[in-house]
């Protein structure tokens, strides 16, 4: 059914117990063309996009728990493409431009929110690099924008910018298209649109093992039996390292813990998301009114799901010191999603080492706002078995080579990207 | 908050402490050939399950030393100074 201001009148005159479901519940099949663990917004746009965009429609989706339980329903929404390196500025670029149609495209709403991401600056040596990267994406195309202090003042009037507050503010770095999109329902559009198009979404399907003949992916041993496969694409977030060692691989990543934390709902105090690099602090105002919040990483390995108050104290510290007024507020909830942070901060999204074998992983902490360019490229990979211009740069074999696209320049150590 | 075990100062908060990643990774020698490198500087096991880690006792006597910490449930397993048997734990 195509939703439509029809379909909801429709349904509102049998009182909204007729609708259909979004999606089926399958069995699994003895055997499918290619096979995508993990049924975030990864795993669910790769399939939406083999059968959009190549005609592969013999897919299954395989997810060890629900549908966006994992990263896609832990993060803090925002959508952004405002990078230097021009691996990355191409890659999420094209990523934005897919979430500004995305919506038509799935049929089904997902909330994109154009509202602006504003990168604050408090030093000189933050000016230039905030210029620097800002003229970086308008050479390249992209919309960046450097306000002043007083422009910041007018726009985000609950922001500290007086010259004592404890981060002075020189100005910040808007890129207008940035924003938020409602993260669920990315995984409910592409599952809706993917299934639509004959995709097997398959719930409670964890891949215990990856059998591998004559160098070639052979299919995977499931908790619902075994599935054959010449073709399986990983996007599974923080267990990367996990399914790759069922290939006997062994990855430049480290898995770590990012936590995430919402105040109480509140009417209307924020309108653009806000950023500060010195402090390490995002924030934003959720549609339900909620703000919604995040810093740092936990610093040490982890695959808990669940982090310790030292960073949460942190965070809070910084949204008082860059936002007094909402000292009134009180912290609703907190939680934990587990990253694969690579040695460079960037992702791999390709080929591996094994044939018919492909991942999108090691997206660090930034994968939300990667998903449709991710799903598309690692769909283009895996229909043609060779890279996409956009993810060409993204090898795992890049770190061997001296390739490394370190955006900050942090070095191999995966916790400081 | 993690209560850390430091060898010296006995058991202190997670906030007086700083992160040095895998203790596991052995430093090639001078002759070893480019993968021996590559898989030194970049390449990590990153287990489910018990870690070997570094921890700086940075706010305290400022020294290095390791700890085994589980990372499925950031338990922490025993710690032990640079060279020592590290005690506690399964390995």
């Amino acid at each position: 059914m195509k939703y439509s201001i029809f379909s909801l009148a429709r349904n509102a005159l049998s009182r909204h117990e007729r609708w259909p479901l979004a999606w089926r519940s399958p069995r699994p099949k003895p055997r499918y063309d290619a096979v995508i663990v993990g049924g975030g917004g990864h795993g669910l746009a790769t399939a939406y996009y083999l059968a959009k965009e190549h005609g592969l429609t013999n897919v299954a989706v395989l997810e060890k728990g629900y549908l966006g339980g994992g990263n896609t329903g832990r993060n803090t929404t925002i959508v952004r493409s405002n990078y230097h390196l021009d691996p990355n500025v191409h890659f999420y670029e094209f990523s934005l431009k897919l979430w500004e149609g995305l919506a038509q495209d799935l049929n089904f709403n997902v909330m994109y929110s154009a509202r602006g991401v504003l990168n604050l600056v408090h030093t000189p040596a933050d000016m230039d690099a905030a210029m620097r990267r800002g003229n970086a994406m308008r050479l390249n195309g992209i919309d960046a924008r450097f306000l002043t202090t007083g422009e910041i003042a007018r726009r985000i009037p609950n922001l500290d910018c007086s010259p004592d507050a404890r981060f002075p503010i020189h100005g910040g770095l808007l890129q207008p298209r940035g924003g938020t999109v409602r993260h669920d329902a990315v995984a409910w559009g592409y599952a809706r649109a993917a299934d639509a198009r004959g995709v097997d979404i398959i719930q409670q399907c964890e891949v215990t093992g990856i059998r591998i003949e004559d160098g070639a992916v052979a299919g995977v041993d499931t908790t619902q039996g075994f599935i054959a496969t010449p073709k399986l694409g990983l996007a599974v977030a923080g267990h990367t390292g996990r399914l790759a060692a069922m290939a006997g691989l062994t990855l430049p990543i480290e898995t770590h813990v990012l936590q995430a934390l919402v105040s109480d709902p509140v009417k209307p105090v924020l309108d653009t998301v806000v950023t500060s690099g010195a402090v390490h602090f995002y924030v934003s105002q959720s549609d339900k009114g909620e703000l919604v919040m995040g810093g740092d990483l936990d610093f040490c390995n982890s695959y808990a799901q669940r982090g310790n108050l030292p960073i949460i104290e942190h965070v809070v510290g910084a949204c008082l010191a860059l936002f007094p007024a909402f000292g009134r507020l009180k912290v609703m909830r907190t939680w934990g999603g587990i990253c694969d942070m690579t040695m460079d901060g960037s992702p791999i999204v390709g080929k591996l080492p094994v044939k018919g074998l492909y991942m999108t992983g090691g997206w660090c902490y930034g994968g939300f706002k990667a998903t449709p360019a991710s799903g598309w490229l690692h769909a283009y990979t895996i229909a043609r078995d060779e890279p996409h211009p956009l993810n060409a740069a993204f090898t795992l074999e890049r770190f061997a080579q001296g390739r490394t696209i370190d955006e900050k320049g942090a070095g191999p150590i995966p916790w400081a990207h | 908050m993690l209560l850390i075990p430091c060898p010296w100062c006995g058991p202190r908060a997670q906030v007086e402490f700083t992160y040095g990643g895998d203790a596991t990774v052995r430093r090639p020698g001078p002759d070893a050939p480019e993968a021996a490198w590559v898989e030194y500087v970049y390449v990590r096991d990153n287990p489910a399950g018990p870690h070997h880690e570094w921890w700086l006792h940075g706010a305290g006597c400022r020294r290095w030393f390791r700890v085994r910490r589980d990372t499925r449930t950031h338990e922490i397993l025993g710690s032990a100074p640079p060279g020592q048997e590290l005690r506690g734990g399964a390995a």
